[in-house]
């Protein structure tokens, strides 16, 4: 239990303070839910019939299936591109000639800084003037994410380079490898290992991100969802809402189980002489001596 | 660069709306940030669960879809109007959209912190005699504060280029709405774009440098 540096075992006194502060948690819970109960209740909220598309066959055919591919093939796609970006601009960062590091840094850097939403709007505005007429909503929004995405991955691969011990890359020097032999199989081996999870928790924040696609048109799941299917069924915005939301929970959650799983796995792993590194946004926790059994695996929050 | 100037005042006047959001986002995402992590580790299995819960359906929704939930469905469908103004009204409900988003994240920034003390620490308080409230106010949350410094800089950086995204909750003041509306009329323009990105730069920067020099100078030395 992470917690447990906070309060002792609790003895008689302590017991009956929390079987008291369970009740008036309860109450507090129950009191918010009912609240949101009847709110939902004011408004025809539980009405059958605004319920009943989300039982339908067609309506996950025409409408939320599309969607979901449309999120899905925008996600990979995009975080295929991301990988690669940032695995060559990470790796441009580290290089040793100066014309080489400093404009990979700058890039990494500024496209880190931009607001991502403004970044897909202005793709999405320059392409047609720059290749003519057609839909970029797609180019736009992979284009965005794999810049935004990319950069922040540059970061991890950095990270997780310079995370392995240098007695391994003096040790490889030492017995006559070339640098990028170093690299190639000494240290970007080890390097993997340490930053998979940081990795996948970044293609969580990607997942989400492709939402941002529902401003500018594109078909994805959030579109066809919440503002295609309510203009066909009437009132049923609400329930599309709670439906929608919980596929994409769904997905991130599966994913970030993922990140936690990788993360457990390369902790114990004799593979690799380097740490785990940190998820981007949680770079300051959950390493050093300081940090609990659980911090770091719990501290994948990573936001933007 | 003509373009720049000649939509400039619209454009500052967009910026400044991003400010105050974020503003009035960030002081709400600290108060309920504070509550929740005070729900996630109190000895309350009730409201560590409830805590549970709240942080990791809002972290894992897309912002984009609290935003436009907030504006369609909490407002236009429920009724939860806080002004009879479209525009007044708007601002308020994207600033309690995007800092029930960022409270999520604050919590979790937060909790890390009190996770990075180490056990000692609390015991040795216990071992000398003081009693939970002392352990909790002297040792435990003033070691915890200084961590987080620096990861809640980042959550607040990452608020402040979220604010854009209001666009998605019928905000249509705010920088990126703004830009998209100019682009409408000019075509893509790429110093209107680096000027609004140039802004972001100038708020967020100094955000980073500060927070990072902060949580060097408060750093715990273990």
């Amino acid at each position: 239990m992470s917690t447990s540096v906070l309060y002792d075992t609790p003895g008689p006194r302590a017991k009956v303070r929390n079987a008291l502060l369970t009740v008036l948690g309860v109450v507090l819970v129950g009191t918010v839910l009912y609240l949101i109960y009847a709110g939902f209740d004011a408004k025809n909220q539980w009405d059958g019939r605004i319920w009943e598309p989300f039982l339908q066959a067609e309506t996950w055919e025409f409408y939320i299936i599309p969607g979901l591919i449309g999120t899905l093939r925008a996600a990979a796609v995009a975080a295929v591109l991301a990988l690669i970006f940032g695995a060559v601009f990470g790796l441009a960062r580290l290089s040793d000639h100066r014309w080489i590091r400093i404009p990979a840094g700058a890039v990494v850097e500024i496209f880190r800084s931009i607001p991502l939403l403004l970044l897909i709007f202005f793709i999405f505005y320059l392409a047609p003037s720059l290749f003519g007429g057609g839909d970029y909503a797609f180019i736009a929004l992979v284009t965005a994410l794999m810049l935004y995405n990319g950069s922040v991955l540059a970061e991890v691969v950095r990270a997780g380079v310079r995370a392995v011990p240098k007695g391994q890359s003096e040790a490889a020097y030492s017995v006559g490898m070339r640098k990028n032999q170093v690299m190639r199989l000494v240290l970007l081996p080890q390097a993997v290992t340490a930053m998979m999870p940081a990795i996948v928790s970044q293609l969580v924040v990607l997942l989400k991100d492709t939402a941002l696609g529902y401003i500018i048109a594109y078909v994805d799941l959030l579109n066809t969802g919440f503002k295609i299917l309510p203009a066909a069924f009437f009132g049923s915005l609400i329930p599309a809402a709670i439906v929608i939301g919980i596929i994409y929970i769904g997905l991130n959650m599966a994913l970030s189980a993922l990140a936690n799983w990788l993360e457990k796995r390369s902790r114990r792993s004799r593979k690799t002489a380097a740490p785990p590194v940190a998820p981007p946004g949680a770079s300051v926790l959950g390493v050093g001596p300081g940090a609990g059994s659980g911090a770091g695996a719990e501290a994948v929050a990573t936001m933007e | 660069m003509d373009e720049l100037i000649t939509y400039g005042p619209q454009l500052l006047e967009g910026f400044l709306e991003n400010i105050k959001l974020s503003l009035v986002a960030g002081v709400f995402a600290l108060i309920v940030g504070t509550l929740l992590v005070a729900m996630r580790v109190s000895p309350t299995p009730v409201l560590r669960a409830a805590g549970t819960v709240y942080v990791n359906v809002v972290r894992n929704t897309p912002l984009t879809l609290v935003l436009a939930f907030s504006a369609l469905g909490l407002s236009d469908t429920l009724g939860l109007v806080f002004s009879g103004v479209p525009r007044t009204n708007s601002f308020w409900i994207v600033s309690l959209g995007l800092g029930a988003y960022t409270a999520a994240f604050v919590c979790e920034a937060l909790r890390s912190g009190i996770n990075t003390v180490p056990t000692g620490q609390a015991e040795a308080a216990r071992a000398i005699g003081l009693t939970f409230f002392q352990t909790l106010t002297l040792i435990i949350l003033p070691q915890a504060f200084r961590a987080v410094v620096a990861p809640l800089g980042s959550v607040f950086i990452a608020m402040i280029k979220n604010t854009t995204v209001a666009t998605a909750g019928g905000l249509l003041t705010e920088s990126a709405a703004n830009m998209k509306e100019i682009f409408d009329t000019t075509g893509a323009s790429i110093p209107i774009f680096l000027g609004i990105v140039a802004g972001f730069m100038i708020l967020t920067m100094p955000i980073g440098f500060f927070t990072g020099w902060l949580s060097q100078r408060l750093a715990v030395v273990r």
